[in-house]
């Protein structure tokens, strides 16, 4: 057996409490990240793949609570934390980072006040040494002339510069677990380009755990060593990265793969997924794909199909699985 | 004149903005510094650039959303000034990015796309009006009953199909669509960009497609036109320009976009563009990349290159290539 796994999710269920009734985000979802891994999780807005991490970093909005399931950190089940354990846990444990480099920090105090902050309340340091941390930190994200900088506002720097500092403030106590939340969602190609070669190669040198959350499946591509797709709440297919996007095995991710543009010499139609998101609010009953689903039988409308192991590698939920196999056990009998 | 003639022709196109700074002091910003392309009936040109490069600008200056700071626009072989683009507004329209922020909230969707019909009185009686607008609905994808309610109550994918029904209405012969599918979830940018090119396939309409998603841009475009600070770098077709840029950000541009494939991802070689985009206030003196290009030389600094056909088709200012 290898190495106990950093952070384990198991059956993991989020609602929000509204006024509208219970918006069921994440409907049971399970997964487990090893340590230096990069676990991608992929799917539409919508489709609790934030809300998942949030509910790790127990920052979910005053509605949100977690309903049922284990979140284990090291063996540790996080979700006994009281709020002082929990605030000692988040930034010095796990970080996060945000889509939005300009609302996500403050704007009325300076980078190094906010830097400075992150490093003074999760380490003894003394003053110089946090400066001087500080100061280590903003030029290993790779930010120009960080003395400068430290006394800048957010306004000040370019969005590409402002998620630089964000890593930096998230990096700044060598977490065992970054969550990256849409990190480059905001910036443009060649930025987005310069922050995923940054934190590839950070990732490398302090081999932490990430956890990158996207809607963009070149970016999960590029950076993931295993993918989750979700799909209203639920887990659809968990695989390496090969496997989702060379043996995708659910109808949906299918769906997802032939929906994205591909550069190619000669001009192909894009195949879309048809109709529009499920309403978390009336969850159907069976599989929540199924209304979009060309492959639909009676049981996706009835029962929702359980996690079925395609091979090593690879899980899917999708009750076309089964039949498969079914059919290929039979043709195996028959033969 | 060529002796093609085009649907649109923008000629050194300029848009400059005036922008405080400062208590008394006011700076020009270059939005858009001498565009020049064509675009034939029924083609789609995409144009492609990071944010605060223009695209939008260029878009909104041809429709004479803004007042042209220089430079002419000609639409299928008249020249376009203030004191006509009424008559022209009935051929060329535009789609926009935010399928929120786009649609009046408090009209409902057949107050919406009826308005324009309104406009150019393009309707004999109330019957026709009715009739016309829920032929526009099913054009687009949606149900003709939609048509009394409001925007709010709709998805981002079925707004975008409002704000598409809207431009259609007038039958015009081109449309800008600015950043049309960004705001979109995946599976429903599909849906919407299949739905351009079905109309583009029944109705003959040109477009000028602006985004900033090269997949995107090159699965609509015939040709691609790649803008930096107010200026087009590369024009040409999708093809040559994707499989083998020559302008040193194009490559940098193409290097960069993330790949939806594992495989491709683990053997490509990513071009890092060094620091950000210099401020269009600020603009640096010469070519405007050559702050961020690893091929720079004195003569990038002394003078900016103009476009220049380097094989037929295929437009590219720069010293060094």
């Amino acid at each position: 057996m290898s190495e106990m796994p950093i952070l384990q999710v198991k059956n993991l269920h989020t609602s929000f409490f509204t006024d509208a009734g219970e918006v069921r985000a994440v409907n049971g979802i399970s997964y487990n990240l090893d340590r230096g891994k990069v676990l991608g999780i992929v799917g539409e807005s919508g489709s609790g793949k934030s809300v998942s991490a949030y509910s790790v970093m127990q920052i979910l909005t005053d509605t949100g609570r977690v309903t049922e399931g284990e979140i284990l950190f090291n063996g540790d089940n996080i979700l006994k934390y009281d709020d002082k354990q929990m605030a000692a846990f988040r930034g010095s444990k796990i970080s996060i980072i945000f889509q939005d480099p300009m609302t996500s920090l403050n704007p009325v105090f300076t980078i190094g006040n906010q830097l400075r902050e992150a490093i003074r309340i999760h380490t003894d340091r003394n003053k110089e040494e946090i400066q001087a941390r500080a100061l280590e930190m903003l030029q290993l994200v790779g930010v120009n002339e960080p003395e400068k900088r430290l006394k800048q506002y957010p306004h000040e720097l370019s969005g590409g510069m402002r998620q630089r500092v964000m890593i930096a403030m998230a990096l700044a106590c060598e977490p065992d677990i970054l969550i990256a939340d849409e990190p480059t969602t905001a910036l443009d190609v060649t930025i987005q380009a310069q922050i995923l070669e940054l934190m590839q190669d950070l990732q490398k040198k302090m081999g932490m755990a990430i956890i990158m959350i996207t809607h963009d499946l070149g970016v999960i591509a590029d950076m993931c060593d295993e993918i989750i797709v979700m799909y209203a709440g639920k887990v659809c297919e968990r695989g390496t990265a090969d496997e989702i996007f060379y043996n995708p095995r659910h109808e949906y991710t299918k769906g997802l793969i032939r929906s994205i543009p591909r550069l190619s010499e000669k001009h192909e139609k894009l195949v879309p997924i048809a109709g529009t998101p499920v309403d978390l609010l009336n969850l159907p009953k069976g599989c929540a794909f199924a209304s979009r689903c060309d492959r639909a039988m009676k049981i996706c409308l009835r029962e929702h199909p359980e996690e079925i192991r395609v091979n090593e590698n690879h899980i899917a939920a999708c009750w076309a699985n089964v039949l498969q196999m079914y059919e290929e056990e039979q043709g195996g009998t028959n033969a | 004149m060529s002796e093609q003639k085009h649907l649109v022709d923008v000629r050194n196109l300029k848009q400059y903005f005036t922008v405080k700074s400062g208590v008394l002091e006011k700076l020009q910003l270059k939005a858009v510094d001498g565009v020049s392309f064509t675009i034939d009936e029924g083609e789609t040109l995409g144009l492609v650039g990071e944010s605060g490069c223009g695209k939008t600008t260029v878009g909104r200056t041809i429709l004479h959303l803004y007042k042209p700071t220089g430079g002419e626009v000609w639409f299928d072989g008249k020249q376009v000034t203030d004191k006509n683009i009424g008559s022209f507004r009935k051929d060329m329209q535009i789609v926009f990015q935010d399928p929120y922020s786009s649609l009046n909230p408090r009209m409902t969707v057949s107050d919406i796309i009826g308005e324009p019909l309104d406009i150019h009185h393009l309707y004999a009686n109330k019957k026709e009006r009715a009739d016309r607008i829920a032929e526009l609905l099913n054009i687009v994808g949606l149900n003709s009953e939609h048509a009394n309610r409001y925007a709010h109550e709709f998805s981002g994918g079925q707004r975008q199909r409002i704000g598409i029904a809207r431009a259609l209405a007038v039958k015009p012969r081109f449309i800008v669509c600015d950043e049309p599918v960004s705001a979109l979830d995946v599976s429903i940018q599909a849906q919407i960009i299949n739905t351009f090119e079905e109309l583009q396939e029944k109705l003959g309409i040109a477009y000028l497609f602006i985004a900033h998603d090269l997949l995107v841009v090159q699965h609509m475009s015939r040709r691609i036109a790649v803008m930096y600070l107010g200026k087009i770098v590369e024009i040409g077709p999708s093809a040559d320009i994707i499989g083998k840029p020559i302008h040193p950000y194009t490559e940098s541009l193409i290097s960069a976009i993330p790949m939806p494939d594992p495989e491709a991802a683990r053997h490509k070689h990513r071009i890092i563009l060094e620091g950000d985009v210099p401020s269009p206030l600020r603009m640096p003196k010469g070519c405007p990349f050559r702050t961020r290009c690893r091929y720079a030389t004195k003569a990038c600094e002394e003078s900016c290159p103009e476009l220049r056909e380097v094989e037929p088709g295929r437009f590219v200012a720069c010293h060094n290539r």
